[in-house]
């Protein structure tokens, strides 16, 4: 019984630093239509900026605030001098695609460069660094606060898209772009704001998981399908589909990790092909 | 550019002859990269006819790429299969993996249909780096015997040839394929998937088929980089073989088939020599995805289009 305890709870938090990466990556498909292939780029440079803050600075508060700004002021770089020019629609996917694993391999080699090859890990603080013990089982408190991060940022981005004005302006461009434009609003601004939030989400999924699952070359390239796998079972561009795909595949991951270790990917692929069976833009995504 | 027309066949033809009579003068080394360029070719040519020709972004063509080499590797070392069951074995399960995985990609649409693609390729991968009984994991699989085809593979010349042979059969195909009245229809089905399906063309059936030709293809790739390389690991299979995949079409220039090989001439040449002085090889890689798409969107074979459409726009002129 307890290990079916320790694995769901394992499962779910690990479902909630999936749904960091992946509510950026949906949020921003959402509105541009882009698929960022450099998204797991994003979430081992701000675990790398974590590393290098915590040293320098001994301030983990500030490396999850200075990493997740680094790599969102990268994002919006991408967007604004190579992403825009590409324009919109079907015909601009391809080449934005190309263009963002372009800054894939840059950021891999730059990273190794930076911070040589070597596994790292962002130091957790102490107060984080201890497990709660109930009925015999032990729950790692950093990985409670794993999850509660994506349930605060879970519901603050749904209150965000929901309650405010510049969300009814997301949402609308979500539903039809072109209209949202001809309604006179900037949906530029809109599209780079977007894109520094998926960033910053990233980025700070990044430095969480790497308190956690430490970072390492070739991270980047092994998240990257998890976070395609949660959009795919979810749907892209709704946050909804983010939040239950990020916990489908945490939890298929890691029963799938631990019960059938040989088979570890394979466990995903189940999922997947059993809701594209049924819906093929996953189960709250729109065509 | 390679579509049906004389001088175009003859061209490639011409290129073909000189490679093969020229290649004995060249050093060891450059004929070592002329047979990765000619494997990661059919790989290239075989993804730029699902997305050249079909307009499928399939960002998964390791997958196949992989079960063909480490088909190869299984039934060479474990079971000591001769080459030609070998061989057939492993397009087989190639072609049944893309039929598989067809099923489910072929569905989505777009963008999904590339995450979705790649999200397959890395069951894959994933099956080859954790599934240590079969694979040997990590280690990969070692001591892969070259063919025993009446004469020499451990040769490289010998094995250039060899390589050489498929590849242009493979081109051949592919060049009827594309030419064919199937073809067509892909492009067809490219341009405008409605009109075709109003036409009454089985859409969902012609991108199927596509798919699996596509996997085929792949999966000779990897049987021959398996029969060259002598061993696989799990590398062999990551998302950068299907990515360099898509970037080899994409420089080259796409729907054109000898593009795809062009490009991945390209890029097994700098590989390899700028690797010799500068260890930064993935900037470059980088910065060429970025150049290819903002200033060759039509790729290298789109130069000399251009260059002639200039040649016929100044004769109209005098």
């Amino acid at each position: 019984m307890s290990f079916w305890i320790e694995q769901t709870f394992a499962g779910l938090s690990y479902g909630g630093l999936l749904f960091l990466l992946a509510s950026g990556l949906s949020l921003i498909f959402g509105v541009m239509r882009i698929i960022n292939m450099a998204h797991g780029s994003y979430f081992i440079l701000g675990a790398y900026i974590g590393v290098t803050v915590v040293e320098v600075t001994g301030s983990w508060l500030l490396a999850l605030l200075l990493a997740s700004l680094a790599v969102a002021i990268l994002g919006i770089f991408m967007h604004r001098y190579f992403l825009r020019v590409l324009g919109h629609g079907v015909a601009a996917e391809l080449p934005q695609v190309m263009i963002t694993v372009g800054f894939l391999f840059i950021i891999q080699q730059a990273s190794i460069d930076i911070w040589g090859g070597d596994p790292m890990i962002v130091k957790v603080p102490s107060y984080l660094d201890w497990s709660l013990e109930i009925g015999g089982i032990f729950f790692p408190v950093y990985r409670i606060f794993m999850l509660a991060v994506a349930c605060v940022m879970a519901v603050a981005l749904w209150l965000g898209l929901e309650k405010t004005r510049a969300g009814a302006m997301v949402r609308a461009s979500v539903d039809d772009s072109e209209m949202t434009r001809g309604l006179g609003i900037n949906t530029e601004r809109l599209s780079m704001a977007i894109f520094g939030l998926g960033a910053f989400l990233a980025g700070l999924g990044g430095v969480i998981g790497g308190g956690f699952i430490g970072v390492y070359p070739g991270l980047d390239f092994q998240i990257l399908p998890l976070a395609f796998a949660v959009v795919i079972i979810g749907g892209l561009g709704t946050l909804r589909g983010a939040a239950f795909g990020s916990l489908i595949v945490g939890l298929m991951d890691t029963f799938g990790k631990a019960l059938f270790p040989e088979l570890s990917y394979f466990t995903l692929f189940a999922p997947m092909a059993i809701v594209l069976a049924i819906k093929p833009t996953g189960l709250f995504g729109r065509a | 550019m390679f579509s049906g027309r004389p001088r175009a066949v003859f061209t490639v033809l011409l290129v073909l002859v000189v490679l093969a009579a020229v290649t004995p003068f060249l050093p060891e080394y450059v004929c070592i990269l002329l047979i990765q360029a000619l494997i990661f070719g059919i790989l290239a040519m075989g993804l730029d006819l699902l997305l050249g020709y079909t307009g499928l972004p399939s960002l998964g063509q390791a997958a196949y790429f992989g079960v063909g080499a480490y088909a190869v590797a299984i039934l060479t070392t474990r079971y000591e299969f001769g080459f030609f069951p070998t061989v057939v074995l492993a397009i087989l399960l190639s072609a049944a993996v893309a039929a598989i995985f067809g099923l489910i990609a072929i569905r989505a649409k777009g963008v999904y249909f590339l995450m979705l693609t790649l999200a397959l390729a890395m069951v894959v991968w994933g099956l080859a780096w954790r599934w240590t009984s079969l694979t040997d994991g990590d280690n990969g699989i070692t001591g892969i015997p070259r063919p025993e085809l009446g004469f020499d593979l451990g040769i490289y010349i010998n094995l250039f040839y060899f390589i050489l042979f498929v590849f242009i059969l493979c081109l051949g195909a592919l060049y009827v394929l594309v030419n064919s009245p199937f073809g067509r229809s892909l492009v067809g089905i490219r341009e405008r998937e409605e009109r075709m399906r109003m036409l009454g063309y089985n859409v969902w059936l012609h991108k199927y088929l596509a798919f699996i030709f596509s996997g085929i293809f792949a999966g000779i790739a990897g049987v021959l980089w398996a029969y060259y390389k002598n061993f696989v690991t799990p590398d062999d299979l990551f998302i950068d073989v299907s990515v360099e995949a898509l970037l080899m079409v994409a420089l080259g220039g796409p729907a054109t088939l000898v593009g795809a090989t062009i490009g991945a001439g390209v890029i097994v040449f700098l590989r390899n020599y700028v690797s010799i002085y500068y260890s930064g090889w993935p900037y470059i890689l980088g910065a060429m995805y970025i150049f290819t798409i903002l200033y060759l969107p039509e790729g290298l074979m789109g130069i000399t289009r251009r260059l002639r459409r200039r040649a016929k726009a100044e004769k109209l002129d005098e």
